[in-house]
């Protein structure tokens, strides 16, 4: 196979054949997938902003070192100055401590949330594309999980379940597991639906059907032959619902029904920020800032995962 | 056609069925008691008492039979009597689904509430679409060209920013620097002469303007993929070749063809505009379903929040199902049976 597909290449481009030992040169999949993400310039962008503010976060806080929780009413609503480079709030917070404490909260929501929706995604797509018996009762679980209003769904269980959970894990971790567990399974929706179908399309082919005569367990065909294959919507929906959980986690904080205020998030600092926007309004800004190049950036990563990943479109 | 729609409609019904009851399960298992926020000198026997008033003393399957009964039988009976005049049965005695917190009906309650969200959601949305339309037409007709780039990126932006923040900013902007709009909706103006006309539209235009520029931006992106999609198909060179012109090709032929995924967009798209009122009310202060919504579930409100919550469902099923038939119908490659 791999000699046929070298032979007809060689056919298909003479002038290279005759300088073919010289170039001759070991191109992986990935290799190609990232030259093609290469040539997508938000993509590129999207990656460099997206590590920037993710090293911000996680990093900023040890050169940045004031403590986020720390009031200070003798210093508050100040603007911009050197020892609070974007300024105090009303009670003497430094804003760019609770912005690099919340966009920890706020990444790490986005992340474990996408886990979730991505594994329950996936299985429940796999699960529905590989057993026939499972397909009708899953899709139409689908069906019905797609036909829930997801928001104000979430507002209420947010709001029911707040304090009990807060009394069992604690106020910080008991908040934080209720907004990754319900985003997660809010949003797996979609996944399910690409991952079936294209699981659907596989297990036809002969690849797999040569593995199933050969007596492979069930199990094997689907982590050795089916994954691999189906591992490119995995990650364009893996990238868009890192952004899709930010947004969602953020506007239910701009609701004031996420994340406390002693816990700041992105979306929670922008709420408590609104109510002050005529004394100072950075306080609005740069919580928004960061949340819309996170996501934008994470769209744009997206976007040229699918351009690089579609063989239709890689190697033009 | 005729038999998908009935067969639809067979469907939709018992998910609607589960959909209820999963709210209301959701709402009835929670830990959360509704006299939980009443004083604590009020002495135990008469939070009793104002159970018992709320129907709670009841099992969980006789309230949620009660409520399906109220919402499917007794609130269309009495939609009826009052808006009609057409009185069918016992409509003076009939219960109806009352709110915990104001006593009121609930459907009464939305009712009020709805002309004000229907207004700024509808217009944004229609707005949105108009702002779409074209500039996927161009964007996509001059792929690559500046237009596209500058067009591309700003899809991009308006579809990545929340429009939490993109209101926010329109308010530091504009009403905070420039003084041109209201911060707040004032929902008791009435247009009864040309001043309180324009003070409304100035209202307006800023919750207008942020969610129709949201919309158009995921519009856009898909009219473009449509049309691209289209513009390389046989049809169009059958069409140059016979001579039609340009405008007529892209205009005409194109179009209608392209326009055929992104009108079911459209339809799919309402009831989620509903949902995006919720954040876009909360801005600006309309008082609309989404910002009853929000106050219900503050006040822990479950009547309002259940009816709420169900009608968003409602509204998702409905278009779904309207979106499959606009398709049927629009293009005629598309068969059900």
């Amino acid at each position: 196979m791999e000699y046929l597909i070298q032979g007809s290449v060689m056919i298909e481009k003479k002038p290279h054949f005759i300088t073919f030992d010289n170039e001759i040169q070991h191109r992986s999949l990935w290799g190609d997938v990232w030259r093609q993400f290469c040539m997508h310039k938000g993509a590129l962008a999207g990656v460099i902003v997206f590590i920037f503010i993710t090293l911000l976060v996680s990093f900023g806080p040890l050169i940045h070192g004031i403590d986020p929780s720390t009031i200070n009413f003798r210093e508050r609503n100040l603007g911009p100055s050197l020892s609070h480079p974007l300024g105090t709030d009303n009670i003497g917070h430094d804003t760019l401590a609770q912005i690099l404490a919340g966009g920890q909260v706020s990444l790490a929501v986005g992340f474990f949330a996408m886990l979730i929706s991505l594994v329950l995604g996936t299985l429940i797509g796999v699960l529905a594309g590989f057993i026939k018996s499972l397909d009708g009762p899953l899709m139409r679980l689908t069906d019905l999980f797609l036909a829930l209003p997801i928001l104000p769904l979430l507002l209420v269980i947010i709001l029911l379940f707040r304090d009990t959970l807060r009394t069992l894990y604690g106020p910080e971790a008991g908040i934080f597991l209720l907004i990754v567990f319900v985003i997660g399974i809010t949003s797996w929706m979609h996944t399910a639906r690409i991952v079936r179908g294209d699981v659907l399309g596989i297990k036809e082919r002969e690849f797999v059907t040569a593995a199933h005569s050969i007596g492979t367990k069930k199990r094997r065909i689907i982590f050795r032959h089916i994954l691999p294959n189906i591992l490119s919507p995995i990650m364009v929906s893996a990238t868009l619902g890192v952004a899709n959980a930010i947004i969602t986690e953020s506007a239910l904080s701009f609701l004031g029904l996420g994340f406390p205020p002693d816990f700041p998030t992105w979306g929670r600092l922008l709420y408590d920020g609104a109510n002050f926007i005529q004394i100072t309004p950075t306080r609005v800004i740069w919580p928004g800032v960061f949340i819309a190049l996170t996501v934008l950036s994470v769209n744009y990563i997206g976007d040229g995962l699918r351009d690089a990943l579609d063989p239709r479109l890689r190697g033009k | 056609m005729i038999h998908f729609i009935i067969r639809r409609i067979l469907i939709a019904i018992p998910t609607l069925l589960v959909i209820s009851f999963i709210i209301f399960a959701l709402l009835d298992l929670a830990p959360n008691d509704p006299t939980g926020n009443l004083p604590m000198t009020v002495p135990p026997e008469v939070r009793e008492k104002i159970r018992v008033s709320l129907g709670l003393d009841q099992p969980m399957h006789v309230r949620f039979s009660m409520w399906l009964f109220q919402f499917f039988v007794n609130e269309p009976l009495n939609l009826l009597h009052e808006g009609f005049g057409i009185t069918i049965g016992d409509s003076e005695n009939r219960t109806r689904i009352l709110s915990w917190s104001t006593r009121s009906s609930v459907i009464d309650l939305i009712i009020q509430r709805t002309p004000q969200t229907l207004w700024v959601v509808g217009l944004s949305y229609l707005f949105g679409i108009l702002i779409a339309i074209p500039i996927g037409i161009i964007s996509a007709y001059k792929q690559y060209s500046w237009f596209d780039q500058v067009g591309t990126f700003f899809t991009m932006v308006g579809f990545s920013v929340p429009t939490f923040f993109t209101g926010m900013v329109a308010i530091i902007i504009f009403s905070v620097q420039l003084k041109w709009f209201p911060m707040i909706y004032d929902t008791t103006l009435v247009v009864d002469s040309w001043s309180n006309f324009i003070l409304q539209v100035k209202q307006m235009l800023m919750p207008v303007m942020v969610l129709a520029l949201y919309n158009a931006s995921q519009l856009s992106r898909f009219m473009r993929a449509s049309i691209l999609d289209n513009l390389n198909l046989d049809y169009v060179r059958t069409a140059r070749s016979k001579g039609r012109s340009e405008n007529a090709v892209l205009l005409i032929h194109v179009l209608r063809n392209s326009l055929i995924p992104v009108v079911t967009l459209i339809a799919l798209g309402i009831p989620t505009i509903f949902s995006g009122a919720i954040i876009t009310e909360q801005i600006f202060r309309v008082n609309g379903l989404g910002q009853l919504l929000i106050i219900a579930i503050e006040s822990a409100d479950i009547p309002l929040v259940q009816t709420l919550t169900f009608l968003f469902a409602v509204l998702i099923v409905i278009f779904n199902l309207i979106a499959d038939v606009i398709y049927g119908i629009l293009d005629p490659r598309i068969r059900y049976d």
